[in-house]
């Protein structure tokens, strides 16, 4: 099944949830929405479930226009964050659950529901909890329960809105692994979100980030590491360092700042903002640099230095505590980034801190 | 090094466990439990023979079987209007809402003589309503309907309140699901939404039963109190109690006082059965 959304709207009173969104999933992909809370990227999601309606756009999925489509009729699997498990049916019932609603002209036999019931309980590993009820279960064991209910009626697209999010670390990393599995063997069309940026990129073919109701970049986890489209996706990448440089001959330059690594840019000469990763910083010592050691402290495998300026301006640093130069407190060291983002200042200051929502306005006053 | 065991509890939230237990067992004790039990030991003093002879006469059976027929009706009257009641006051967006909300709480703050009056007043023959009631043959006034008339205002809060505040909390990604999963909209009222209010409905429903069979105050205005066809065993129990017959008022309330123990059972068993699901 291939989606496409097409300028796609949204306000929810004064707050524009979505504003304008254009997005091609293609047939069998495995697509990550990956955005901060309010990113708009559950309302997108949705919106492609039948179960919110946008102000205006399309929704056009192998050339037929859902939006005037009822839920009902889409055939997708919707995986809801809290798992939205039918409480007073056993497992059994809940998997069962779309194949025994349908009209009696076109339900399976009783028997054709309960072999696909045992199907999908041995494709999720659980078989033995059939007879469960959700209030018996762990949280992994609901969310494959939760999928399982979703791939029973053989969904043209399988949604997912947090699929991990409530899950323990160990637990989240096991299915995602499984996760991935369950979409090769059934290749239906797949978008799940996540603010977790791991999981996005572990699991998805594509990542679409998201940040104020807009796609800020669609691309692979080296892409969007490497080149994140704007201040936004950089901050989100983690990139917590910025510094003001200037630019010259599209080459970041700033006292201290060795930026020889870095690419250059077809940018207009003049102040800018860099986007750094601390992990992405190596250091050496210089003693015309004004960066002064002032702090570090390591966890066993990273050494996070920070660096002072005289003017107060911190600078942390994560260095791999085997690879890292004899560091010594006190000492001045040059920035050497390996890997950053230039951004010209008037788009970092458009983009300069997410706008509060209208909600947290009204309570302030 | 070794550790003593030392005993290490807990603190309580609440200050003076036995202090509030004791003054909670004493007030139960005293409010409920004493009368109770003053009521069986006084009907046990009659004796088992005079005990059935006294609940099994043509007047006490009438008054039994009144009350009981009445409040069968007036239950299943509310079970209906006050899951719909519930529904439209959860469910809908509405203007004058609250005031409606507000108003279902009149049946609790109303003394109950003043709606039995004001239900005589509304149905008798030249009453409000009554007026065209009559025409068409239909008597309220004076006749069992007039009963289960009075019973049915003064137990609907008891459905309505029970089962709102759990379809309140009714998580809407159930419904959602249901959706995604195909359900039409009575398939997710039937499978999905229903069987989750169940235990507070029925819970609800057996409290308004309870309640409708004591109800005294709104009946004795709009039933007539015709001995055999419209007295109330409650109304029967207070004229034994006029007539200095405290053998025949205890031997009738001892019976109200087990059917309401039965209930109580009853309902119990049916909410364990509805929560089946909610247990480890």
């Amino acid at each position: 099944m291939t989606i496409a959304i097409s300028s796609l709207t949204k306000r929810f009173d004064q707050t524009a949830v979505l504003r304008g969104i254009d997005l091609t999933i293609n047939d069998g992909e495995l697509v990550a929405l990956l955005g901060p809370s309010g990113s708009g990227k559950t309302t997108l999601l949705k919106i492609i479930a039948g179960l919110d309606w946008p102000d205006a756009g399309g929704l056009v999925v192998n050339g037929q226009d859902w939006l005037p489509l009822p839920a009902q009729k889409r055939r997708i699997g919707f995986v809801f964050q809290h798992y939205a498990l039918f409480p007073h049916m056993t497992v059994r019932d809940n998997i069962a659950f779309g194949l025994t609603v349908r009209p009696k002209s076109e339900r399976p036999s009783k028997t054709a529901i309960a072999a696909k019931v045992d199907d999908l309980l041995g494709l999720l590993q659980i078989p033995h909890l059939a007879d469960r009820f959700p209030a018996q279960l762990s949280g992994g064991q609901r969310q494959r329960v939760a999928l399982g209910r979703a791939l029973a009626i053989e969904p043209a697209v399988l949604l997912l809105d947090e699929p991990f999010g409530a899950l323990d670390a160990a637990i989240r990393r096991d299915l995602r692994a499984w996760l991935r599995e369950v979409h090769q063997a059934t290749g239906s069309t797949t978008l799940f979100v996540t603010h977790d940026q791991e999981e996005a990129f572990e699991l998805a073919d594509r990542v679409v980030v998201m940040g104020e109701g807009r796609i800020e970049q669609i691309g692979s986890a080296d892409q969007i590491h490497d080149h994140p489209a704007s201040p936004f996706v950089a901050r989100f990448m983690g990139a917590v360092v910025e510094l003001p440089v200037t630019l010259r001959a599209g080459r970041a330059e700033a006292a201290g700042l060795d930026a020889r690594m870095l690419e250059r840019r077809a940018m207009a000469d003049g102040p800018a903002q860099l986007f750094l990763r601390p992990d992405a910083i190596a250091l050496d010592a210089d003693p015309a640099s004004p960066w002064i050691l002032s702090h570090k402290a390591s966890n066993g495998a990273m050494i996070r230095a920070t660096l002072r300026r005289a003017d107060g301006t911190e600078v942390p640093v994560d260095l791999l505590r085997h690879s890292a130069p004899d560091l010594s407190l006190g000492t001045a060291y040059r920035l050497r980034p390996l890997t950053g983002a230039v951004f010209p200042l008037d788009g970092v200051a458009q983009n300069d801190a997410p706008r509060p929502l209208p909600i947290l306005k009204e309570k302030r006053q | 090094m070794i550790h003593a065991a030392a005993p290490v509890r807990a603190k309580r939230v609440l200050p003076g466990f036995t202090l509030s237990l004791g003054t909670t067992l004493l007030y139960l004790t005293a409010i409920i439990l004493i009368p109770v039990l003053a009521l069986i030991l006084k009907g046990a003093e009659i004796g088992p023979a005079r005990f059935w002879a006294i609940v099994t006469a043509p007047r006490a059976l009438a008054a039994f079987q009144v009350t009981i027929t009445a409040a069968v009706i007036a239950t299943a009257f509310n079970a209906v209007y006050g899951l719909l009641m519930a529904w439209v006051l959860v469910r809908y967006e509405f203007p004058g809402k609250r005031i409606l909300d507000a108003l279902m709480d009149i049946p609790f703050a109303l003394p109950t003589a003043v709606a039995g009056l004001s239900l005589t007043a509304l149905f008798s023959a030249n009453g409000w309503i009554g007026q065209f009631l009559e025409p068409q043959g239909i008597s309220i006034v004076y006749t069992i309907w007039g009963v289960a008339l009075a019973m049915a205002f003064t137990s609907v809060p008891f459905v309505v309140r029970t089962v709102q505040p759990v379809l309140e909390d009714l998580d809407p990604a159930f419904e959602q699901a249901a959706r995604t999963l195909g359900a039409s909209e009575g398939a997710i009222f039937a499978r999905v939404v229903f069987p989750q209010i169940l235990p507070a409905w029925l819970a609800g429903c057996t409290i308004a039963f309870a309640r409708s069979l004591g109800e005294f105050g709104a009946i004795v205005f709009i039933a007539g109190n015709l001995p055999m066809k419209t007295e109330i065993a409650a109304l029967l129990a207070f004229i034994r109690l006029e007539e200095f017959d405290y053998q025949g008022a205890s031997a009738i309330a001892l019976v109200l006082l087990m059917f309401a123990l039965i209930l109580l059972v009853v309902s119990n068993r049916l909410q364990a059965w509805a929560m089946r699901f909610k247990g480890i």
